[in-house]
């Protein structure tokens, strides 16, 4: 089953179009990360997927289902939105009270545990927590209800490196434990590189890329070599990103053969050379330039 | 769902409830002194023509402190009532989610948005009901003894229940009016969005309605009993003159005299009906040494008409359900709005 | 048992340094048959890593016959690779201190020889995929 899948899904808000001809599909058991500048659009799709938004076009479904469809649809699917809203005035405790009434699937025993493990003082105010706390206490608040879909957006954008990297060794534990299919969003690529075997590249309101981590830079390369004119390249070899000097050409191409051409050396991509060259593809295109789009079968 | 409405609303609810409490225990303490002095008073063993001993009766009230503080106390506290929930328990409902984001972290429980406005409006709408019909209570309880008294003769500030200002402190037209100032708060703060502004906007409409609705629109309910009755010797009570062109300004003429009629308009006019009425007779010019007799029987020689519109006392509860109608109607039709909102505005 | 580490800066992928560090702990004799490897998730959540990652190693070391992964209770060593030391191979550690002494009589620099070899290297992988 896939765990997002959009086909012409876009969202206006009055002039301007946040997201527009997004189609995608990341299948379950996925640790998906969706990356991009800000204003990107990352944020708009993660809205769609769990109903906070509407579609003004186009289709989204969530595990086969309409995103916020229901109470079972809701059940399946956990949400940590940017900067990770809690309620200030009330206590940790407070908190898993109220997963444990909202939630028939409320793991109580878990979110006690991960509570005691972070050496949160349960009667503490929400408020008066700080940020790395307030995103474990959503991360908990979110896992602990047992979804089979978590969603998380910018969960670790402004976390110091310690928050950051703990936030993220407890995610894939709970991924291993429970298997949950993971989305999550970000602007630095870093973050994701450890954690991520799927990504989408959103730039400029539209998907730029999207597949497999392993199929995308098996699929990548970089060639070095003297300058050459890019139209010259072979019609299956597109090329993502050029620089030229007098003498050298350097190129980011797509191609899903190997290149065997002597003329070049051939180089391997690291994820963030490549999400910077759709990146900058995409800040440099012209509007309707259509995307390359890997579909894992 | 209903023990985290609960728990967010724990704050407010206690504070509304110890000002209400507080209140109650005084009109527990000086109630029973209150009946006291009803019993002991000539009003009690009088069983017909009593506007002397209602008369006497509320003076005394008047003259020990504190009833009089108690009585406006109660009414002021009754009357602001409605706009207190509005703001505090009303306007922050959902603005305050909003505003602060929170709503992303409770709508993806398990729970729909629609069941989650549900249990809010409803738990707090009860609440809102509760405290305006206790109140309502009490202080009806507390001041029987005064609105009997005044409904005989109003005097010294005290008058009867049907009177306007009154008629919305008794009864159960206050429960109507804390559930529309309720389920209007929360709608406001639905569509603002910020709760300070939510709750200036949900104030200033909800003093607009206290005010325009007894003037304007609960006249109308039922159509006033409209009676014109010569104006004579016997009911003229008063002449008022404008001195710079001595003219008639008006003609105080004493209204039918049944006990607990709520007087809309009384009005002194010619008898072809126009409110201009006229140069000052001679006889009420000057001082007049040997008292107004002659005056008024001048004033009576000109076939004035007095055209009073009331609403007869029978009405009375009558109106209180029509009222408590009303309102509850608006709530609901807010209520509506406010899951229309919810599901469509917010996308 | 063992402990993994990743180095982010390497550009090597993830899977293969952990299935790096197991054969370096085998032939160290670190590891021995019999010994249980960190489980997936312990190995995924001390790393930050995604436990697919985990999975690929551990089912690539038993493609190679070094583990063994019993369901329910872990995966364990099986295989040895002490054995195959590479003093073994003192023939061919020869002749490739011989190329070398050629590379640098020829006037390459360490850079240079190290771009020449792996470029060979790589060019003759690829050509036995191709």
């Amino acid at each position: 089953m896939t765990a997002l899948h959009t086909s012409g899904l876009g969202k206006r808000y009055r002039r301007r179009w946040a997201l527009s001809d997004c189609t995608l599909q990341i299948p379950e058991g996925r640790v998906a990360g969706l990356v991009g500048p800000n204003g990107a659009g990352k944020t708009t799709l993660l809205q769609l997927a769990v109903g906070l938004l509407a579609p003004t076009t186009g289709a989204i479904t969530v595990l086969g289902g309409e995103p916020a469809g229901g109470p079972d649809q809701l059940a399946k699917v956990g949400f940590v939105a940017q900067d990770t809203p809690v309620y200030a005035g009330l206590s940790v405790a407070d908190h898993l009270r109220l997963g444990a009434h909202l939630n028939p699937g409320w793991d109580d025993s878990y979110a006690q545990h991960r509570i005691d493990r972070l050496r949160f003082d349960p009667a503490q105010r929400a408020g008066k927590l700080s940020g790395g706390q307030r995103a474990q206490l959503a991360l908990t608040l979110a896992i602990a209800k047992r979804p089979r879909l978590l969603i998380l957006d910018e969960p670790v954008a402004s976390l110091d490196p310690l928050a950051r990297r703990e936030f993220l060794q407890d995610l894939m534990e709970a991924v291993a434990d429970q298997e949950i299919s993971v989305i999550l969003s970000s602007h630095l690529v870093a973050d994701l590189e450890r954690v991520c075997d799927y990504l989408v590249v959103l730039a400029a309101s539209r998907v730029q890329i999207a597949g497999d981590v392993d199929a995308l830079l098996a699929s990548h390369h970089r060639l070095i070599g003297a300058r050459r004119d890019e139209a010259s390249l072979p019609g299956d070899q597109q090329v993502i990103h050029a620089r030229h000097t007098d003498r050298q050409s350097t190129l980011i191409v797509h191609s899903r053969r190997p290149i065997l051409d002597p003329a070049w050396t051939v180089e391997q991509l690291s994820l963030e050379d490549l999400v910077l060259a759709y990146m900058s593809q995409a800040a440099d295109a012209a509007p309707g330039r259509r995307p390359v789009l890997e579909v894992q079968r | 769902m209903i023990w985290l409405t609960w728990r967010q609303f724990r704050t407010q609810a206690v504070v509304v409830a110890a000002g209400l409490s507080a209140f109650a225990i005084l009109l527990l303490v000086t109630g029973p002194h209150l009946v006291t002095l009803y019993r002991d008073s000539a009003l009690a063993s009088c069983h017909s023509s009593c506007g002397t001993q209602a008369d006497d009766f509320l003076t005394t009230v008047n003259s020990v402190a504190p009833y009089h503080l108690v009585y406006l106390l109660g009414a002021l506290l009754i009357i602001l009532l409605p706009a207190v929930i509005g703001l505090f328990w009303g306007a922050p409902l959902i603005a305050r989610e909003l505003e602060s984001g929170t709503f992303r972290l409770a709508w993806n429980q398990s729970v729909t948005r629609e069941r989650w406005l549900a249990v809010k409006l409803g738990v707090v709408g009860l609440a809102s009901m509760a405290a305006a019909g206790l109140l309502s209570l009490i202080l009806g309880w507390w001041a029987s003894p005064i609105d009997q008294a005044a409904t005989i003769q109003p005097v010294g500030g005290f008058e009867n229940r049907f009177f306007p200002v009154v008629f919305g402190t008794r009864g159960i037209a206050p429960i109507g009016y804390a559930a529309f100032a309720f389920v209007l708060g929360v709608l406001v703060g639905l569509m603002i969005r910020r709760t300070i502004p939510a709750m200036g906007v949900t104030l200033a409409v909800i003093a607009a309605v206290q005010i325009v609705f007894p003037l304007w629109i609960r006249p109308h309910l039922i159509t006033p009993v409209r009676n014109v009755s010569t104006v004579t010797v016997g009911n003229i009570q008063g002449l008022g003159v404008n001195p710079g062109n001595q003219q008639i300004q008006n003609v105080m003429v004493a209204a039918p005299g049944v006990p607990g009629t709520w007087i809309i308009s009384n009005q002194v006019t010619t008898a072809s009906g126009s409110t201009s009425l006229g140069t000052v007779p001679q006889a009420c010019q000057g001082p007049l040494a040997s008292g107004p007799q002659a005056c008024f029987s001048a004033l009576a020689q000109k076939n004035l008409k007095s055209v009073v519109t009331y609403e007869p006392p029978d009405r009375y509860w009558t109106f209180q359900w029509l009222e408590l109608g009303i309102f509850l109607t608006v709530a609901v039709l807010l209520a509506w709005g406010c899951f229309w909102w919810v599901r469509r505005r917010l996308s | 048992m063992i402990e993994f580490h990743l180095d982010s800066r390497s550009g090597v992928a993830p899977y293969l340094q952990l299935i790096h560090q197991v054969r370096h702990a085998l032939r160290l004799d670190l590891l021995r048959q019999g010994d249980q490897l960190p489980t997936v998730k312990d190995v995924a959540a001390g790393l930050a890593i995604n436990p697919n990652t985990v999975l690929k190693a551990y089912r690539e070391l038993e493609y190679q016959g070094l583990v063994a992964a019993r369901p329910g209770r872990g995966t364990f060593v099986t295989g040895t690779l002490s054995g195959s030391s590479l003093a073994a191979y003192a023939p061919l550690r020869r002749d490739l201190r011989r190329w070398l002494d050629r590379a640098r009589g020829a006037g390459l620099e360490e850079e240079s020889i190290e771009a020449l070899f792996l470029s060979t290297f790589r060019s003759a992988s690829e050509e036995d995929i191709a």
